[in-house]
C-alpha cells in the first residue's frame, strides 16, 4: 500500500489547490504587501516574514485566473529550492491526506501553461484537489 | 608500519611541546591529545595510516578532523611565515623573529610527521635544519637563503593544497628544493660558489612564482646537487630528525621562557567560530533590532512607565548587542595587507627593482565580506605601484633619489569609513602621457582633453581599457587594472581616487565602508511608497519652490535638467523611472508646488533624483531580494522599516543606467552637457556628435552642436530691444544679445509685433547669445567631417548631415562679432575681417 501524501489545501477562484505539507512553513492571515515597482505582474510584492523579506506571489495572476475585487486574504509561506516565498490565496482549507490511487494526470483539455503548474488531480469525494508543482510556481519568467 | 610508528614518536614529541604551552600547535594538539587518549590502546600504525584500504573505515573521521585543523592552522602559519621572512630579511639578527619562524616550521614538520605526510615533512625538515643554523648563528641570512626559505613555504603551500583536495601530499618530494636548501646550509663550508648556485636551483624548484635571473649559471654544480638529491631517498631524513630535535629542544625551551607569556594568553582567550554561525547571529540581531524599533514605537504610545523603562533598556541592550556582533565580523586589514611584503619582494625581484614596503594601521578592522572584496583591488594597486610607479635603481639614482623605492600602505579609520592609502615615491603619473594615450585610445576627444584639469586627466587611468605600460609585463599593462579597482571598490560602496606629482610619486586613496550589512540611508517617498537611498551616493538635497521652479528646471532636447551652480544636472523622476506615475513628460514639472531633488553620484556621474518627499536618515539592515526580483537593476535589496513594512533600497548605479544616464553613448553626451558652459560649438574632428538642425535665412540648412544649445525659446518681435547698437532680449533678468539669421525678422522696428520668432539660446566661451532662426528641423547624431572650403561669417564650413549639405554655425565668430561691438547687420552676414582664426586647428 503506497503511502498517502499530505496536502495543505487552499482556494483560489473557487478551485481547490494543494501544496505538500512539508513545504509549507506557516499560514498567515495578517500581512502587509509592499509593492515592488518594475516587478513582473505575478509578483504581488514583498512581505516582512518575521524579519525575513520574502517575495509574495499573487496566485490568481500566477495561475492565470480572473482577478478578484477582494484582495487575497491568506498567505502561505512556503519553502522550495532553498528559497522562502509566499503564496497569496483566497481561503485556506484543511490538510488533506491524498491517496495515490485517486490521482490522475491532468486531462488533455487542460491548457499548456496550467499543465506545467498543476501535477494533475486527486479525485476527492466531493471535489477535485489540484496539487501544485511548487518549483514551477517559483520559476517566474523574468 | 615502521613509518607510522615513527609518526607516532613525533606525535608524542608534539604532545610534549604543547604541554609547555607551545602556541602554534596548541589548538591542534588538544585535538590530538583527545584522539590519543581514545586510541592509545589501538594499534596506532594502521590507524594513522593514510591508506584507504587499511580497514578502519569508521575511524577515519577523527583523523580527517585533525587534518582539517592542521590545514587551517598551517595555512595561517604559512601566511605569517611569509611576512616574518621578509621582515627577517630587513633585520637578520632579530632572534625573536627567527625563533618564531623556527617554531612555525617545527610545528608544521612535527604534525606532518604524525599524519604521515612524508614528502611534506621532508621539505619542512630541510627548512628547519637551515633555520636552526641561522638561529644558532652558524649562518647569516642573505637574499639567497630568504628566497630558499620562501620557496620552501611555497612548496609546503602547494602540498597543503594537494592534501586538501586529495588527502595525500602527492608524489612530488621536491628533491631539487631540498637539495638546494641543504646546499644553502653548507654555505660557509663550501664558500661562495654554493651561494651563487643555490638561487638557481631554488628557482627551478619553486617553479613559476619565483623568478631569479641574476645568479650566474654554474651548470656542473647544479647537476651534482640535483643528482645527489635524486639519489638520496627521503627516508634518511627521518633518522636524522629525531637526533636533531634532541639538540633543538633546548634552545626552543629557552626561547619560550624569554617573554612569550603575552602571546600564550592571547591564544588562550581565542576560539574558532564558524563564519556561518556569525552570519546567523548577525541576521538574528538584525531581526532583534527591528523588533526593538517596533517595541519602542509601541512604548511611546503607552502610559505605563515600567513598560517604557523596560523598552528603553531593551533599546540600549539591543544597540550594544548589535555593535558587538558587528565587531565579531570585523577582521584586521592585516589579513589582506600581510600578504603584500612577500608579493612586493617577489615583484621587485621580477622587475629588477628595489622596493621597501612600509605598512601602518594593519590593525584597522573591516567586515570580512568587505575585506574579501578589497583584496583584489588592493593587490592591483600595489602591483601597479611596483611595476609602473617605482623606477629601476639606475633611474632613481639619476633622479637624485635613493636606489630603494618606498611603497607605503596606510590604513586608518575616518568618519565611520576606512581609508586606505597606497603611495609610492616613484616616477608619478605624467599627465601628458595619459592625455595622449586617452586621445589615442579614443577615450576622450582633443577638445575634452583641453578642458580637463590635471586631476581629471590623471583620473582617466580609471577608465576601462586604459593602460600606459609601455610594454606588457606579466605584472601589469594589459589594460585591465585601475578600472577594475574602481569598479570593485564602488561595488561595495567605496570610492577611489588617485593623486600624483610627476617625479615624486603617486597615491591611490580608497574610502571603504566598515560593513555592508548595515548601511546609513536616506528614506524618500515616491507615489506613496518608501525607498532607501544609500548615503554613500548622496551629495546634497535641493528643494525648488513653486515660484522659482519653472525657471530652474529646463529641458535639453526633452531631457529635464537643473542648473546647479552653473552646471547642468540631469534629472530623473523616481516615480517615472519606477513606472509608478504616468510617463507624461511634464508631470512633476508643473503639477507639484515644489520639487524635491536628491543629488546623487554614480560612477563619477552626478544626477538629480526627483522624489515626492524626504524622510529621515536611518541605519538599515540590508536584506537581499529573492530570485524573482534580482533582475530589477533599480533595487539593490530591501529592508524592514521600524513599523514592520518593507522598503526597497535603490541601486543608484542601476537607476542611472535605467535612466540611460550611464549608457556609454549617452555618457559621453552627458559629460558634454555637464561641462556645457565651457564647451565649444565647433569641431573639425571626425567624431559623433549630437547636432541641432535648423533653417536660417534663404533656406540655409544649418547645424550646431546640441551641447552648446541651452534652450529653444520663442520671443515676440516686440520683445526685441536695442541696447546701444546691439539687439537684445530681456531674458531671465539679463540682457541676451541677439543675432539674426532669419528672413522673417527683417528689421528691428518690425510692425507686426505679435509674431513669434524662434530663438536658439546658445552659449559659447562663457557668453550667451540668442540666435534667431527660421525653423527648427531635427536633431541628428552623426559623425561629421567639416569641409572648410565654404566657410563664411556665419558658418565655419559645411558637412553632409542626413544626406544633405549642411552649414555649421560658427558661434566663435558670431560671439566675437557681438562682443566686438559689430553693428547688427540686417542681411545677417558678418564682415569678413571679424572672422576668427579657427580655434580647433
Amino acid at each position: 500500500m503506497s503511502s498517502e501524501t499530505q496536502y495543505c489545501t487552499f482556494f483560489v477562484d473557487g478551485l481547490l489547490f494543494g501544496v505538500e505539507v512539508l513545504q509549507v512553513q506557516e499560514i498567515m492571515s495578517e500581512f502587509v504587501v509592499g509593492r515592488v515597482p518594475l516587478a513582473p505582474p505575478t509578483i504581488a510584492g514583498l512581505i516582512n516574514y518575521r524579519g525575513q523579506i520574502v517575495t509574495a506571489i499573487d496566485m490568481r495572476k500566477r495561475l492565470d485566473l480572473p482577478p478578484s475585487t477582494v484582495p487575497p486574504a491568506r498567505m502561505l509561506v512556503v519553502r522550495c529550492n532553498e528559497e522562502t516565498f509566499a503564496l497569496l490565496v483566497d481561503k485556506i482549507e484543511d490538510v488533506v491526506a491524498a491517496n495515490p490511487k485517486d490521482f490522475e494526470e491532468a486531462p488533455e483539455n487542460v491548457n499548456e501553461s496550467a499543465r506545467e503548474l498543476v501535477e494533475g488531480a486527486y479525485k476527492l469525494a466531493d471535489r477535485l484537489l489540484l496539487p501544485l508543482r511548487l518549483e514551477k510556481i517559483a520559476a517566474i519568467a523574468n | 608500519m615502521f613509518r607510522d610508528l615513527l609518526g607516532h614518536r613525533k606525535f608524542s614529541s608534539i604532545l610534549g611541546a604543547s604541554v609547555s604551552g607551545y602556541k602554534p600547535a596548541k589548538c591542534l594538539t588538544s585535538v590530538i591529545r583527545e584522539f590519543y587518549k581514545s586510541s592509545v590502546l589501538n594499534c596506532i600504525g594502521p590507524f594513522l595510516s593514510r591508506d584507504k584500504d587499511c580497514g578502519h573505515g569508521s575511524d577515519i573521521s577523527p583523523v580527517d578532523e585533525i587534518v582539517r585543523e592542521f590545514l587551517i592552522e598551517s595555512n595561517e602559519n604559512l601566511d605569517r611565515l611569509d611576512r616574518n621572512l621578509v621582515e627577517l630579511e630587513k633585520s637578520p639578527r632579530d632572534q625573536e623573529l627567527l625563533a618564531d619562524i623556527f617554531r612555525t616550521i617545527h610545528s608544521i614538520k612535527g604534525t606532518t610527521g604524525f599524519l604521515s605526510f612524508h614528502h611534506l615533512e621532508a621539505v619542512a625538515h630541510a627548512g628547519e635544519n637551515l633555520l636552526s643554523r641561522l638561529r644558532d648563528g652558524l649562518l647569516v641570512l642573505n637574499p639567497a637563503i630568504t628566497t630558499g626559505l620562501l620557496a620552501m613555504v611555497d612548496a609546503i603551500r602547494e602540498m597543503l593544497k594537494l592534501i586538501e583536495s586529495t588527502e595525500a601530499d602527492g608524489d612530488n618530494s621536491y628533491p631539487e628544493l631540498v637539495a638546494s636548501i641543504n646546499a644553502l646550509m653548507e654555505a660557509p663550508a663550501k664558500g661562495d660558489t654554493v651561494n651563487a648556485v643555490a638561487p638557481v636551483a631554488i628557482a627551478a624548484a619553486a617553479a613559476p612564482q619565483t623568478i631569479l635571473a641574476e645568479a650566474p649559471m654554474q651548470a656542473e654544480t647544479i647537476q651534482t646537487e640535483l643528482s645527489q638529491a635524486e639519489l638520496s631517498p627521503v627516508e634518511p631524513q627521518f633518522q636524522r630528525s629525531g637526533e636533531d630535535r634532541r639538540k633543538q629542544d633546548i634552545p626552543v625551551d629557552v626561547e619560550r621562557r624569554s617573554g612569550k607569556d603575552r602571546r600564550e594568553s592571547s591564544a588562550d582567550s581565542n576560539i574558532r567560530v564558524d563564519v556561518s554561525l556569525l552570519e546567523r547571529l548577525m541576521d538574528l540581531v538584525g531581526e532583534l533590532v527591528l523588533t526593538r524599533n517596533q517595541i519602542v514605537q509601541f512604548a511611546a504610545a503607552q502610559r505605563d512607565s515600567s513598560f517604557s523603562s523596560a523598552s528603553q533598556k531593551l533599546n540600549l541592550v539591543t544597540s550594544d548587542l548589535r555593535e558587538i556582533i558587528m565587531k565579531t565580523r570585523l577582521q584586521p586589514i592585516q589579513n589582506v595587507m600581510g600578504k603584500f611584503p612577500r608579493m612586493v619582494r617577489d615583484l621587485a625581484i621580477a622587475c629588477e627593482k628595489q622596493v621597501r614596503i612600509e605598512t601602518t594601521g594593519q590593525e584597522t578592522e573591516l567586515d570580512r565580506t568587505i575585506l574579501e572584496a578589497i583584496k583584489d583591488p588592493l593587490t592591483h594597486a600595489v602591483r601597479n605601484s611596483v611595476d609602473h610607479g617605482i623606477e629601476t635603481p639606475a633611474v632613481r639614482l639619476a633622479a637624485g633619489k635613493p636606489a630603494e623605492g618606498t611603497l607605503s600602505l596606510r590604513a586608518f579609520h575616518e568618519g565611520g569609513q576606512v581609508n586606505i592609502e597606497i603611495s609610492d615615491d616613484g616616477a608619478g603619473i605624467d599627465p601628458e602621457r595619459i592625455r595622449a594615450k586617452a586621445i589615442e585610445k579614443g577615450l576622450i576627444t582633443t577638445q575634452q582633453a583641453e578642458r580637463m584639469s590635471q586631476h581629471e586627466i590623471i583620473s582617466l587611468v580609471f577608465k576601462p581599457g586604459f593602460s600606459t605600460a609601455a610594454k606588457i609585463t606579466n605584472v601589469s599593462g594589459r589594460g585591465v587594472g585601475m578600472d577594475v579597482v574602481r569598479t570593485n571598490i564602488e561595488k561595495i560602496g567605496g570610492t577611489v581616487d588617485i593623486q600624483s606629482v610627476p617625479g615624486q610619486g603617486s597615491t591611490v586613496r580608497m574610502k571603504i565602508p566598515l560593513t555592508l550589512a548595515i548601511i546609513p540611508v536616506l528614506i524618500v517617498r515616491s507615489a506613496g511608497q518608501r525607498f532607501a537611498i544609500p548615503q554613500v551616493s548622496l551629495l546634497e538635497l535641493l528643494r525648488l519652490e513653486a515660484g522659482r521652479k519653472d525657471q530652474s528646471v529646463e529641458m535639453v532636447h526633452g531631457a529635464p535638467v537643473y542648473r546647479l551652480r552653473g552646471n547642468l544636472l540631469p534629472l530623473l523622476f523616481l516615480g517615472r523611472e519606477l513606472k509608478q506615475t504616468s510617463n507624461n513628460a511634464n508631470s512633476g514639472l508643473t503639477n507639484a508646488d515644489q520639487l524635491t531633488i536628491v543629488v546623487l553620484q554614480a560612477e563619477g556621474q552626478h544626477f538629480g533624483l526627483v522624489v515626492d518627499e524626504i524622510h529621515d536618515a536611518e541605519e538599515i539592515v540590508v536584506k537581499p531580494l529573492g530570485q524573482h526580483l534580482k533582475h530589477i537593476t533599480a533595487f539593490s535589496g530591501a529592508t524592514v522599516m521600524g513599523d514592520g513594512e518593507v522598503a526597497l533600497i535603490l541601486d543608484i548605479v542601476g537607476l542611472a543606467k535605467g535612466g540611460r544616464l550611464l549608457t556609454d553613448a549617452k555618457k559621453a553626451a552627458m559629460q558634454e552637457a555637464l561641462s556645457a558652459r565651457k564647451s565649444e560649438a565647433q569641431s573639425a574632428e571626425v567624431e559623433t556628435q549630437e547636432l541641432l538642425l535648423f533653417r536660417t535665412s534663404r533656406g540655409r540648412r544649418t547645424a550646431v552642436a546640441l551641447s552648446s544649445v541651452d534652450r529653444l525659446e520663442e520671443f515676440k518681435v516686440s520683445q526685441f530691444e536695442l541696447a546701444g547698437q546691439k539687439l537684445v532680449v530681456q531674458y531671465r533678468g539679463q540682457l541676451l544679445p541677439i543675432v539674426n539669421l532669419s528672413d522673417k525678422f527683417d528689421t528691428v522696428q518690425n510692425e507686426s509685433t505679435d509674431e513669434l520668432l524662434k530663438v536658439l539660446v546658445c552659449h559659447h566661451q562663457g557668453e550667451r547669445i540668442g540666435v534667431v532662426v527660421d525653423q527648427i528641423l531635427d536633431v541628428a547624431q552623426e559623425a561629421v567631417s567639416i569641409q572648410e572650403r565654404w566657410k563664411d561669417g556665419q558658418s565655419q564650413g559645411s558637412a553632409v548631415i542626413q544626406k544633405q549639405v549642411t552649414d555649421f554655425l560658427d558661434l566663435n565668430t558670431i560671439i566675437a562679432s557681438v562682443r566686438g561691438g559689430a553693428m547688427f547687420s540686417e542681411n545677417s552676414s558678418f564682415p569678413e575681417n571679424l572672422a576668427f582664426a579657427e580655434a580647433a586647428q
